[in-house]
Protein backbone atom coordinates (compact mmCIF):
# COMPACT_ATOMS: atom_id res chain seq x y z
CA UNK A 1 0.00 0.00 0.00
CA UNK A 2 1.02 3.73 -0.67
CA UNK A 3 1.05 6.16 2.08
CA UNK A 4 -1.99 7.47 2.02
CA UNK A 5 -3.48 3.97 1.76
CA UNK A 6 -2.15 2.76 4.81
CA UNK A 7 -3.15 5.83 6.61
CA UNK A 8 -6.65 5.48 5.61
CA UNK A 9 -6.94 1.80 5.86
CA UNK A 10 -5.64 2.30 9.42
CA UNK A 11 -8.60 4.83 10.14
CA UNK A 12 -11.41 2.37 8.43
CA UNK A 13 -9.76 -0.96 10.92
CA UNK A 14 -8.99 -2.61 7.91
CA UNK A 15 -5.65 -4.35 6.70
CA UNK A 16 -6.20 -3.04 3.62
CA UNK A 17 -7.83 -0.56 0.96
CA UNK A 18 -7.40 -0.07 -2.52
CA UNK A 19 -8.16 3.07 -4.94
CA UNK A 20 -11.78 3.55 -5.81
CA UNK A 21 -12.78 1.97 -2.76
CA UNK A 22 -16.03 4.19 -0.83
CA UNK A 23 -14.95 3.81 3.02
CA UNK A 24 -16.04 5.25 6.47
CA UNK A 25 -12.90 6.73 7.54
CA UNK A 26 -12.33 7.95 11.57
CA UNK A 27 -10.90 11.21 11.79
CA UNK A 28 -8.33 12.64 14.12
CA UNK A 29 -8.97 16.52 13.82
CA UNK A 30 -11.85 18.57 11.86
CA UNK A 31 -11.62 22.12 10.96
CA UNK A 32 -13.72 25.15 10.08
CA UNK A 33 -12.75 28.68 9.23
CA UNK A 34 -14.47 32.07 9.94
CA UNK A 35 -16.22 31.41 6.31
CA UNK A 36 -16.58 28.17 6.36
CA UNK A 37 -17.95 27.51 9.95
CA UNK A 38 -21.30 29.16 9.47
CA UNK A 39 -22.66 26.74 6.93
CA UNK A 40 -20.90 23.75 8.87
CA UNK A 41 -23.05 25.06 12.07
CA UNK A 42 -26.16 25.54 10.74
CA UNK A 43 -25.86 21.70 9.22
CA UNK A 44 -24.48 20.54 12.48
CA UNK A 45 -27.49 22.19 13.88
CA UNK A 46 -29.28 20.41 11.44
CA UNK A 47 -27.82 16.66 12.57
CA UNK A 48 -29.75 17.21 15.91
CA UNK A 49 -26.83 15.92 17.80
CA UNK A 50 -26.19 17.63 21.19
CA UNK A 51 -22.39 17.31 20.79
CA UNK A 52 -19.35 17.22 18.70
CA UNK A 53 -17.54 13.51 18.83
CA UNK A 54 -14.74 15.26 20.66
CA UNK A 55 -14.68 18.59 21.81
CA UNK A 56 -10.33 18.66 21.62
CA UNK A 57 -10.68 17.30 17.90
CA UNK A 58 -13.13 19.92 16.50
CA UNK A 59 -11.06 23.37 15.79
CA UNK A 60 -12.41 26.56 14.22
CA UNK A 61 -10.16 29.52 13.30
CA UNK A 62 -11.33 33.01 12.65
CA UNK A 63 -8.30 33.94 10.26
CA UNK A 64 -10.11 34.72 7.13
CA UNK A 65 -11.83 38.26 7.56
CA UNK A 66 -10.66 38.39 11.12
CA UNK A 67 -9.94 40.60 12.50
CA UNK A 68 -13.01 41.11 11.37
CA UNK A 69 -13.30 43.61 8.29
CA UNK A 70 -16.68 44.66 8.08
CA UNK A 71 -20.40 43.83 10.01
CA UNK A 72 -21.44 40.98 8.06
CA UNK A 73 -17.75 38.78 9.07
CA UNK A 74 -17.94 40.12 12.82
CA UNK A 75 -21.54 38.23 12.50
CA UNK A 76 -19.81 35.37 11.36
CA UNK A 77 -17.17 35.51 13.07
CA UNK A 78 -19.19 35.91 16.69
CA UNK A 79 -21.48 33.16 15.45
CA UNK A 80 -18.43 30.55 15.37
CA UNK A 81 -17.46 32.03 18.67
CA UNK A 82 -20.49 31.71 20.38
CA UNK A 83 -20.54 27.78 18.64
CA UNK A 84 -17.24 27.33 19.62
CA UNK A 85 -17.54 28.29 23.59
CA UNK A 86 -20.61 26.56 24.06
CA UNK A 87 -19.55 23.22 22.96
CA UNK A 88 -15.66 23.73 24.29
CA UNK A 89 -13.71 23.20 21.19
CA UNK A 90 -10.55 23.91 20.50
CA UNK A 91 -10.74 27.80 19.50
CA UNK A 92 -8.37 30.82 18.84
CA UNK A 93 -9.23 34.08 19.70
CA UNK A 94 -7.46 37.14 17.73
CA UNK A 95 -4.05 37.62 19.64
CA UNK A 96 -3.32 34.09 19.97
CA UNK A 97 -5.08 33.44 16.28
CA UNK A 98 -2.64 32.72 13.55
CA UNK A 99 -3.65 31.18 9.88
CA UNK A 100 -5.04 27.78 10.28
CA UNK A 101 -2.43 25.78 8.93
CA UNK A 102 0.46 27.70 10.39
CA UNK A 103 -1.22 27.62 13.62
CA UNK A 104 -2.28 23.86 13.86
CA UNK A 105 1.27 22.57 12.72
CA UNK A 106 3.29 24.48 14.88
CA UNK A 107 0.25 24.00 17.72
CA UNK A 108 1.51 20.09 17.89
CA UNK A 109 -2.22 19.49 16.92
CA UNK A 110 -1.46 17.56 13.81
CA UNK A 111 0.38 14.66 14.00
CA UNK A 112 2.22 11.98 11.50
CA UNK A 113 -0.44 9.39 10.81
CA UNK A 114 -3.30 11.72 11.35
CA UNK A 115 -6.95 11.92 9.16
CA UNK A 116 -7.39 15.30 9.19
CA UNK A 117 -10.56 17.16 7.41
CA UNK A 118 -11.15 20.33 7.06
CA UNK A 119 -13.51 22.80 5.88
CA UNK A 120 -10.99 24.39 3.83
CA UNK A 121 -9.24 23.09 0.66
CA UNK A 122 -5.61 24.07 1.82
CA UNK A 123 -6.08 21.77 4.72
CA UNK A 124 -3.77 19.13 2.72
CA UNK A 125 -0.93 21.66 4.23
CA UNK A 126 -0.65 18.87 6.95
CA UNK A 127 0.74 16.16 4.53
CA UNK A 128 3.80 17.43 5.14
CA UNK A 129 4.13 15.98 8.45
CA UNK A 130 3.18 12.75 7.23
CA UNK A 131 -1.03 13.37 7.85
CA UNK A 132 -3.46 12.16 5.72
CA UNK A 133 -5.03 15.51 5.46
CA UNK A 134 -7.85 16.82 3.21
CA UNK A 135 -10.08 19.85 2.14
CA UNK A 136 -14.18 19.37 2.33
CA UNK A 137 -17.53 21.63 2.28
CA UNK A 138 -18.89 23.04 5.32
CA UNK A 139 -21.72 20.21 5.13
CA UNK A 140 -19.19 17.28 5.20
CA UNK A 141 -16.97 18.69 8.01
CA UNK A 142 -20.78 19.14 10.05
CA UNK A 143 -21.34 15.41 9.96
CA UNK A 144 -17.07 15.36 10.88
CA UNK A 145 -17.56 17.44 13.52
CA UNK A 146 -21.03 15.40 15.18
CA UNK A 147 -19.71 11.66 13.86
CA UNK A 148 -16.37 11.90 14.31
CA UNK A 149 -15.94 10.16 10.73
CA UNK A 150 -16.61 10.98 7.14
CA UNK A 151 -17.03 8.84 3.77
CA UNK A 152 -14.06 9.14 1.58
CA UNK A 153 -13.41 7.37 -2.10
CA UNK A 154 -9.35 6.25 -1.46
CA UNK A 155 -7.59 8.01 -4.15
CA UNK A 156 -4.79 6.61 -6.48
CA UNK A 157 -1.26 7.81 -5.45
CA UNK A 158 1.10 9.53 -7.79
CA UNK A 159 4.69 9.13 -6.81
CA UNK A 160 6.43 12.23 -7.53
CA UNK A 161 10.40 11.76 -7.20
CA UNK A 162 12.41 15.42 -7.39
CA UNK A 163 16.14 13.94 -7.89
CA UNK A 164 19.74 16.43 -7.34
CA UNK A 165 19.92 19.57 -5.38
CA UNK A 166 17.61 23.08 -5.78
CA UNK A 167 19.38 25.75 -6.50
CA UNK A 168 19.93 28.87 -4.00
CA UNK A 169 16.94 30.32 -4.86
CA UNK A 170 14.76 27.71 -5.58
CA UNK A 171 12.13 26.03 -2.44
CA UNK A 172 9.17 24.02 -2.23
CA UNK A 173 7.38 27.06 -3.59
CA UNK A 174 9.18 26.66 -7.22
CA UNK A 175 8.72 22.76 -7.06
CA UNK A 176 5.26 22.19 -6.27
CA UNK A 177 4.68 25.27 -8.83
CA UNK A 178 6.76 23.56 -11.51
CA UNK A 179 5.12 20.69 -10.59
CA UNK A 180 1.13 21.70 -11.16
CA UNK A 181 2.89 23.76 -14.22
CA UNK A 182 3.91 20.23 -15.85
CA UNK A 183 0.80 18.31 -15.13
CA UNK A 184 -2.05 21.27 -14.89
CA UNK A 185 -4.34 21.96 -12.51
CA UNK A 186 -6.53 18.63 -13.10
CA UNK A 187 -3.38 17.02 -13.40
CA UNK A 188 -3.58 14.97 -10.22
CA UNK A 189 -7.63 15.27 -10.12
CA UNK A 190 -8.89 13.39 -6.91
CA UNK A 191 -5.34 11.34 -6.87
CA UNK A 192 -3.08 11.76 -3.76
CA UNK A 193 0.43 13.20 -4.34
CA UNK A 194 3.26 11.30 -2.37
CA UNK A 195 6.56 13.20 -2.43
CA UNK A 196 10.10 11.82 -2.85
CA UNK A 197 13.39 12.26 -3.69
CA UNK A 198 16.88 14.16 -2.60
CA UNK A 199 15.37 18.06 -3.41
CA UNK A 200 12.65 16.90 -1.12
CA UNK A 201 14.73 15.36 1.62
CA UNK A 202 16.99 18.22 2.20
CA UNK A 203 13.72 20.44 1.88
CA UNK A 204 13.56 22.10 5.40
CA UNK A 205 9.66 21.51 7.40
CA UNK A 206 8.57 24.80 6.40
CA UNK A 207 8.82 23.95 2.66
CA UNK A 208 7.15 21.12 2.59
CA UNK A 209 4.41 22.92 4.29
CA UNK A 210 4.15 24.91 0.97
CA UNK A 211 4.81 21.89 -1.20
CA UNK A 212 2.22 20.15 0.58
CA UNK A 213 -0.21 23.38 1.02
CA UNK A 214 -0.64 23.58 -3.22
CA UNK A 215 -1.68 19.75 -3.63
CA UNK A 216 -4.68 21.11 -4.40
CA UNK A 217 -4.04 23.33 -6.89
CA UNK A 218 -3.02 20.28 -9.09
CA UNK A 219 -6.75 19.00 -8.03
CA UNK A 220 -5.38 16.38 -5.39
CA UNK A 221 -6.95 15.31 -2.81
CA UNK A 222 -4.04 15.22 -0.69
CA UNK A 223 -0.26 15.56 -0.74
CA UNK A 224 1.84 13.64 1.69
CA UNK A 225 5.43 13.08 2.66
CA UNK A 226 7.28 10.60 4.58
CA UNK A 227 8.53 11.38 8.22
CA UNK A 228 12.01 11.67 8.11
CA UNK A 229 14.70 13.14 10.75
CA UNK A 230 13.41 16.56 10.21
CA UNK A 231 10.07 16.23 10.97
CA UNK A 232 10.42 14.47 14.21
CA UNK A 233 12.12 17.42 14.69
CA UNK A 234 9.96 19.97 14.47
CA UNK A 235 7.25 17.57 16.35
CA UNK A 236 9.73 17.78 19.36
CA UNK A 237 8.16 19.66 22.29
CA UNK A 238 4.94 20.60 20.22
CA UNK A 239 3.12 16.62 19.87
CA UNK A 240 -0.15 16.93 21.80
CA UNK A 241 -0.42 13.44 21.76
CA UNK A 242 1.59 10.03 20.77
CA UNK A 243 1.82 9.18 17.02
CA UNK A 244 2.45 6.61 14.15
CA UNK A 245 4.95 6.86 11.79
CA UNK A 246 3.31 5.06 8.23
CA UNK A 247 5.45 4.36 5.18
CA UNK A 248 4.99 3.08 2.04
CA UNK A 249 5.49 -0.31 1.08
CA UNK A 250 8.15 -1.37 -1.09
CA UNK A 251 5.74 -2.69 -3.77
CA UNK A 252 2.80 -0.37 -3.27
CA UNK A 253 1.32 0.61 -6.26
CA UNK A 254 1.30 3.40 -7.76
CA UNK A 255 -1.55 5.41 -10.64
CA UNK A 256 2.01 7.11 -11.94
CA UNK A 257 5.30 7.52 -11.04
CA UNK A 258 6.64 11.50 -12.52
CA UNK A 259 10.23 11.92 -11.93
CA UNK A 260 12.00 15.78 -12.30
CA UNK A 261 15.88 16.80 -12.30
CA UNK A 262 15.42 19.24 -9.46
CA UNK A 263 18.88 20.93 -10.51
CA UNK A 264 17.28 22.16 -13.55
CA UNK A 265 14.11 23.76 -11.65
CA UNK A 266 14.53 27.94 -11.67
CA UNK A 267 12.30 30.12 -9.51
CA UNK A 268 8.85 29.60 -10.84
CA UNK A 269 6.46 32.35 -11.81
CA UNK A 270 3.22 31.36 -12.59
CA UNK A 271 0.87 33.91 -15.02
CA UNK A 272 -2.56 34.64 -14.55
CA UNK A 273 -4.81 33.19 -14.55
CA UNK A 274 -3.91 29.77 -13.41
CA UNK A 275 -1.31 28.32 -11.32
CA UNK A 276 -0.49 26.14 -13.76
CA UNK A 277 0.22 29.16 -15.63
CA UNK A 278 4.22 28.91 -15.03
CA UNK A 279 7.27 30.28 -16.59
CA UNK A 280 11.04 30.31 -15.04
CA UNK A 281 11.75 33.98 -13.98
CA UNK A 282 14.27 34.64 -16.45
CA UNK A 283 11.33 34.23 -18.73
CA UNK A 284 9.13 36.47 -17.35
CA UNK A 285 10.11 39.32 -19.18
CA UNK A 286 9.83 42.82 -18.11
CA UNK A 287 5.97 43.31 -16.04
CA UNK A 288 5.76 45.83 -13.64
CA UNK A 289 3.86 45.65 -10.48
CA UNK A 290 1.99 47.65 -7.63
CA UNK A 291 1.84 45.47 -5.01
CA UNK A 292 4.05 42.29 -3.51
CA UNK A 293 2.28 40.54 -0.93
CA UNK A 294 4.32 38.01 1.38
CA UNK A 295 2.46 35.65 3.60
CA UNK A 296 -0.43 32.89 3.96
CA UNK A 297 -0.96 29.47 4.72
CA UNK A 298 1.48 28.72 1.52
CA UNK A 299 4.44 30.75 2.37
CA UNK A 300 4.12 32.84 5.75
CA UNK A 301 6.62 30.91 7.70
CA UNK A 302 9.77 32.26 9.43
CA UNK A 303 11.74 30.75 6.63
CA UNK A 304 9.64 32.35 4.03
CA UNK A 305 10.01 36.21 6.41
CA UNK A 306 14.02 34.94 6.54
CA UNK A 307 14.46 34.64 2.98
CA UNK A 308 12.49 37.87 2.12
CA UNK A 309 14.60 39.79 4.40
CA UNK A 310 17.65 38.52 3.61
CA UNK A 311 16.87 40.50 0.54
CA UNK A 312 15.38 43.46 1.99
CA UNK A 313 17.70 44.16 4.47
CA UNK A 314 19.33 47.65 4.18
CA UNK A 315 17.31 47.88 0.42
CA UNK A 316 14.08 49.77 -0.24
CA UNK A 317 10.81 49.22 -1.41
CA UNK A 318 10.62 50.20 -5.54
CA UNK A 319 8.57 53.75 -5.16
CA UNK A 320 5.04 53.50 -5.82
CA UNK A 321 5.16 49.76 -4.68
CA UNK A 322 2.38 48.62 -2.17
CA UNK A 323 4.65 45.47 -0.19
CA UNK A 324 2.46 43.73 2.32
CA UNK A 325 3.80 41.27 5.02
CA UNK A 326 1.85 39.09 6.73
CA UNK A 327 3.48 36.11 9.53
CA UNK A 328 1.41 33.50 9.62
CA UNK A 329 1.03 33.29 13.47
CA UNK A 330 1.67 35.07 16.69
CA UNK A 331 4.73 33.08 17.02
CA UNK A 332 6.37 33.63 13.76
CA UNK A 333 5.61 37.37 14.35
CA UNK A 334 7.33 37.51 17.84
CA UNK A 335 10.62 35.26 16.17
CA UNK A 336 10.54 37.41 13.47
CA UNK A 337 10.71 40.54 15.62
CA UNK A 338 13.22 38.90 17.69
CA UNK A 339 15.15 38.42 14.81
CA UNK A 340 14.94 41.49 13.94
CA UNK A 341 13.19 40.96 10.27
CA UNK A 342 10.45 42.78 11.41
CA UNK A 343 12.64 46.19 11.55
CA UNK A 344 14.34 45.39 8.08
CA UNK A 345 10.68 45.32 6.62
CA UNK A 346 9.63 48.23 8.20
CA UNK A 347 12.82 50.33 7.31
CA UNK A 348 12.49 49.02 3.60
CA UNK A 349 9.04 50.77 3.69
CA UNK A 350 7.21 47.46 4.04
CA UNK A 351 3.98 47.03 6.23
CA UNK A 352 3.71 44.04 8.81
CA UNK A 353 0.55 43.17 9.58
CA UNK A 354 -1.51 40.77 12.25
CA UNK A 355 -1.75 37.18 10.97
CA UNK A 356 -4.77 36.85 8.19
CA UNK A 357 -5.77 35.44 4.98
CA UNK A 358 -7.29 38.41 4.09
CA UNK A 359 -5.56 39.76 0.90
CA UNK A 360 -4.88 36.06 -0.42
CA UNK A 361 -8.80 36.32 -1.72
CA UNK A 362 -9.50 39.08 -2.29
CA UNK A 363 -11.23 39.85 1.66
CA UNK A 364 -8.82 42.92 2.80
CA UNK A 365 -5.31 44.01 3.57
CA UNK A 366 -4.46 44.53 -0.06
CA UNK A 367 -7.46 44.01 -2.38
CA UNK A 368 -6.30 45.00 -5.90
CA UNK A 369 -8.20 47.87 -8.51
CA UNK A 370 -9.37 47.63 -11.43
CA UNK A 371 -5.69 46.36 -13.95
CA UNK A 372 -3.21 46.65 -10.60
CA UNK A 373 -1.11 43.93 -10.85
CA UNK A 374 0.13 41.89 -7.41
CA UNK A 375 3.06 39.49 -7.18
CA UNK A 376 1.90 37.31 -4.32
CA UNK A 377 3.53 34.35 -2.37
CA UNK A 378 0.03 32.78 -1.99
CA UNK A 379 -1.71 30.16 -4.32
CA UNK A 380 -3.97 30.96 -6.28
CA UNK A 381 -4.21 33.37 -9.45
CA UNK A 382 -7.62 33.28 -10.48
CA UNK A 383 -9.88 35.75 -12.51
CA UNK A 384 -10.79 38.63 -9.18
CA UNK A 385 -8.79 36.50 -7.04
CA UNK A 386 -7.64 39.44 -5.10
CA UNK A 387 -10.11 42.49 -5.99
CA UNK A 388 -11.24 43.70 -9.28
CA UNK A 389 -11.75 40.84 -12.38
CA UNK A 390 -9.73 42.93 -14.75
CA UNK A 391 -6.81 42.93 -11.55
CA UNK A 392 -3.68 40.64 -12.44
CA UNK A 393 -2.07 38.21 -9.71
CA UNK A 394 1.50 36.64 -10.09
CA UNK A 395 2.62 33.62 -7.61
CA UNK A 396 6.54 33.35 -6.70
CA UNK A 397 8.12 31.92 -3.53
CA UNK A 398 9.42 35.03 -0.92
CA UNK A 399 12.61 35.56 -2.31
CA UNK A 400 11.23 36.33 -5.67
CA UNK A 401 8.51 38.42 -4.09
CA UNK A 402 11.22 40.61 -2.34
CA UNK A 403 13.21 41.15 -4.90
CA UNK A 404 10.21 41.86 -6.95
CA UNK A 405 9.07 44.27 -4.07
CA UNK A 406 12.72 46.57 -4.59
CA UNK A 407 13.04 46.13 -8.40
CA UNK A 408 8.89 47.48 -9.26
CA UNK A 409 8.88 44.41 -11.79
CA UNK A 410 8.87 40.77 -11.57
CA UNK A 411 13.10 39.97 -10.89
CA UNK A 412 15.38 37.37 -10.28
CA UNK A 413 16.70 37.84 -6.77
CA UNK A 414 20.09 36.66 -8.30
CA UNK A 415 19.62 40.23 -10.08
CA UNK A 416 20.34 41.58 -6.49
CA UNK A 417 22.63 38.78 -5.26
CA UNK A 418 25.37 39.34 -8.00
CA UNK B 1 -36.98 12.95 -12.21
CA UNK B 2 -36.82 15.20 -15.25
CA UNK B 3 -34.66 18.16 -15.50
CA UNK B 4 -35.60 21.06 -18.03
CA UNK B 5 -34.25 24.32 -18.80
CA UNK B 6 -31.36 26.41 -21.24
CA UNK B 7 -27.81 26.17 -20.99
CA UNK B 8 -24.78 28.52 -19.47
CA UNK B 9 -22.14 27.37 -21.31
CA UNK B 10 -18.56 28.25 -19.83
CA UNK B 11 -15.21 26.41 -20.70
CA UNK B 12 -12.44 24.41 -18.37
CA UNK B 13 -11.60 25.11 -14.66
CA UNK B 14 -14.27 27.15 -13.70
CA UNK B 15 -12.89 28.03 -10.03
CA UNK B 16 -15.17 28.63 -7.02
CA UNK B 17 -13.82 32.17 -6.94
CA UNK B 18 -15.42 32.82 -10.30
CA UNK B 19 -18.77 30.88 -9.17
CA UNK B 20 -18.98 32.98 -5.72
CA UNK B 21 -16.15 35.76 -5.57
CA UNK B 22 -14.51 35.53 -1.70
CA UNK B 23 -15.57 39.33 -1.42
CA UNK B 24 -19.19 37.90 -0.93
CA UNK B 25 -18.24 35.27 1.62
CA UNK B 26 -18.92 37.40 4.65
CA UNK B 27 -22.55 36.11 3.69
CA UNK B 28 -23.52 32.87 3.66
CA UNK B 29 -27.53 32.97 2.91
CA UNK B 30 -28.08 30.92 0.15
CA UNK B 31 -30.10 33.47 -1.71
CA UNK B 32 -27.38 36.42 -0.95
CA UNK B 33 -25.19 34.16 -2.80
CA UNK B 34 -26.97 33.61 -5.46
CA UNK B 35 -27.13 37.57 -6.70
CA UNK B 36 -23.49 37.20 -6.97
CA UNK B 37 -23.22 34.04 -8.88
CA UNK B 38 -20.77 33.80 -11.81
CA UNK B 39 -20.47 37.96 -12.14
CA UNK B 40 -16.46 38.02 -12.14
CA UNK B 41 -16.87 35.89 -15.74
CA UNK B 42 -20.37 36.48 -16.96
CA UNK B 43 -22.31 39.23 -15.79
CA UNK B 44 -25.49 38.33 -17.68
CA UNK B 45 -25.44 34.77 -15.88
CA UNK B 46 -27.71 36.15 -12.98
CA UNK B 47 -30.30 38.46 -15.30
CA UNK B 48 -31.08 35.35 -17.67
CA UNK B 49 -31.13 32.40 -15.55
CA UNK B 50 -34.06 30.90 -14.99
CA UNK B 51 -35.40 28.12 -13.10
CA UNK B 52 -34.30 24.87 -14.30
CA UNK B 53 -31.84 26.17 -16.41
CA UNK B 54 -28.44 24.28 -16.55
CA UNK B 55 -24.82 25.25 -16.52
CA UNK B 56 -22.85 23.08 -19.58
CA UNK B 57 -18.80 23.23 -18.60
CA UNK B 58 -15.57 21.27 -19.96
CA UNK B 59 -13.20 19.78 -17.66
CA UNK B 60 -12.29 20.38 -13.41
CA UNK B 61 -15.84 22.47 -12.91
CA UNK B 62 -15.35 23.81 -9.64
CA UNK B 63 -11.71 23.81 -9.19
CA UNK B 64 -10.25 25.95 -5.98
CA UNK B 65 -11.33 27.12 -2.79
CA UNK B 66 -13.97 24.59 -0.58
CA UNK B 67 -16.22 27.33 -0.08
CA UNK B 68 -20.09 25.40 -0.05
CA UNK B 69 -20.97 28.71 -1.25
CA UNK B 70 -20.42 27.95 -4.65
CA UNK B 71 -22.74 25.04 -5.21
CA UNK B 72 -25.32 26.54 -2.85
CA UNK B 73 -25.14 29.87 -4.94
CA UNK B 74 -25.58 27.74 -8.20
CA UNK B 75 -28.65 26.28 -7.04
CA UNK B 76 -29.82 28.84 -5.20
CA UNK B 77 -30.12 30.99 -8.53
CA UNK B 78 -32.52 27.78 -9.79
CA UNK B 79 -29.96 26.07 -11.74
CA UNK B 80 -31.27 22.39 -11.96
CA UNK B 81 -27.82 20.18 -12.85
CA UNK B 82 -24.69 20.99 -13.86
CA UNK B 83 -23.08 18.73 -17.13
CA UNK B 84 -19.80 18.96 -17.41
CA UNK B 85 -16.71 16.96 -18.65
CA UNK B 86 -15.40 16.64 -15.57
CA UNK B 87 -15.39 18.25 -11.50
CA UNK B 88 -13.36 18.82 -8.87
CA UNK B 89 -13.86 16.88 -6.01
CA UNK B 90 -14.35 19.17 -3.36
CA UNK B 91 -16.95 20.77 -5.57
CA UNK B 92 -18.36 17.42 -6.49
CA UNK B 93 -18.60 16.18 -2.79
CA UNK B 94 -20.67 20.03 -1.94
CA UNK B 95 -23.28 19.59 -4.85
CA UNK B 96 -23.66 16.08 -4.14
CA UNK B 97 -24.05 17.22 -0.11
CA UNK B 98 -26.37 19.82 -0.62
CA UNK B 99 -28.57 18.28 -3.45
CA UNK B 100 -27.44 20.29 -6.37
CA UNK B 101 -27.22 17.03 -9.12
CA UNK B 102 -24.70 17.15 -11.40
CA UNK B 103 -23.72 14.85 -14.45
CA UNK B 104 -20.37 14.39 -15.87
CA UNK B 105 -20.62 13.86 -19.52
CA UNK B 106 -17.47 13.82 -22.20
CA UNK B 107 -19.10 14.07 -24.84
CA UNK B 108 -22.11 16.33 -24.61
CA UNK B 109 -20.60 19.86 -23.57
CA UNK B 110 -18.88 19.53 -26.83
CA UNK B 111 -21.89 19.77 -28.38
CA UNK B 112 -24.17 22.00 -26.48
CA UNK B 113 -23.90 25.95 -26.66
CA UNK B 114 -25.54 28.65 -24.64
CA UNK B 115 -28.69 29.25 -25.20
CA UNK B 116 -29.31 25.42 -26.02
CA UNK B 117 -32.36 23.59 -24.96
CA UNK B 118 -31.39 20.88 -22.46
CA UNK B 119 -33.19 17.89 -20.83
CA UNK B 120 -31.96 15.72 -18.91
CA UNK B 121 -33.50 12.21 -16.64
CA UNK B 122 -31.10 12.00 -13.49
CA UNK B 123 -32.22 8.41 -13.02
CA UNK B 124 -31.31 7.12 -16.24
CA UNK B 125 -28.42 9.62 -17.03
CA UNK B 126 -29.86 10.38 -20.41
CA UNK B 127 -28.93 14.50 -21.28
CA UNK B 128 -30.97 15.34 -24.54
CA UNK B 129 -30.28 18.56 -26.69
CA UNK B 130 -33.81 19.93 -27.26
CA UNK B 131 -32.18 22.11 -30.05
CA UNK B 132 -30.30 19.49 -32.02
CA UNK B 133 -31.58 16.82 -31.09
CA UNK B 134 -28.77 14.41 -29.67
CA UNK B 135 -28.16 12.56 -26.86
CA UNK B 136 -26.01 11.70 -24.51
CA UNK B 137 -25.58 9.44 -21.57
CA UNK B 138 -23.87 10.65 -18.47
CA UNK B 139 -21.50 8.66 -15.89
CA UNK B 140 -23.59 6.70 -13.69
CA UNK B 141 -23.45 7.69 -9.58
CA UNK B 142 -21.57 4.97 -7.58
CA UNK B 143 -23.91 3.22 -5.70
CA UNK B 144 -22.51 4.75 -2.06
CA UNK B 145 -22.91 8.32 -3.36
CA UNK B 146 -26.60 7.33 -4.64
CA UNK B 147 -27.26 6.40 -1.37
CA UNK B 148 -26.49 10.27 -0.66
CA UNK B 149 -28.41 11.64 -3.34
CA UNK B 150 -31.38 9.53 -2.70
CA UNK B 151 -31.85 10.49 1.15
CA UNK B 152 -31.64 13.98 -0.20
CA UNK B 153 -28.24 15.32 0.78
CA UNK B 154 -25.70 13.97 3.45
CA UNK B 155 -27.59 15.79 6.89
CA UNK B 156 -30.34 13.32 5.67
CA UNK B 157 -28.29 10.58 5.11
CA UNK B 158 -26.69 11.05 8.20
CA UNK B 159 -29.33 11.24 10.08
CA UNK B 160 -31.22 8.19 8.83
CA UNK B 161 -27.87 6.49 10.13
CA UNK B 162 -27.70 7.92 13.46
CA UNK B 163 -31.39 7.18 13.92
CA UNK B 164 -30.42 3.09 12.52
CA UNK B 165 -27.67 3.15 15.19
CA UNK B 166 -29.83 3.75 17.81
Amino acid sequence: MTLSEKILAAHTGREKVSPGEFINVKVDLVLSNDITAPIAIKEFNRLGVASVFDPTRVVMVPDHFCPNKDIQSAEQAKMMREFALKHKIVYFEIGQMGIEHVILPEKGLVLPGDVVVGADSHTCTYGALGAFATGMGSTDIAVAMATGEIWMKVPPSIKFIFHGKTGKWVGGKDLILYTIGQIGVDGALYSAMEFHGDAVDSLPMDGRFTMANMAIEAGAKAGIFHVDAKTRRYLKGRASRNYIEYTADTNAEYARVIEYDATAIEPQIAFPHLPSNTRPVSRAGNIKIDQVVIGSCTNGRLDDLRLAASLLKDRKVYAGVRCIIIPGSQQIYMDALKEGLIEIFIKAGAVVSTPTCGPCLGGYMGVLAAGERCLSTTNRNFVGRMGHPSSEVYLANPAVAAATAIMGRIADPQELAA
Amino acid sequence: MKLKGKAFKYGSNVDTDAIIPARYLNLHQPEELAAHCMEDIDLDFIKKVEKGDFIVADFNFGCGSSREHAPLAIKSAGISCVVAKSFARIFFRNAINIGLPLLECEQAPDNIKSGDLIEADLASGNITNLTTGQTFKAKPYPDFMMQIVKAGGLVEYTKQRLSGEK
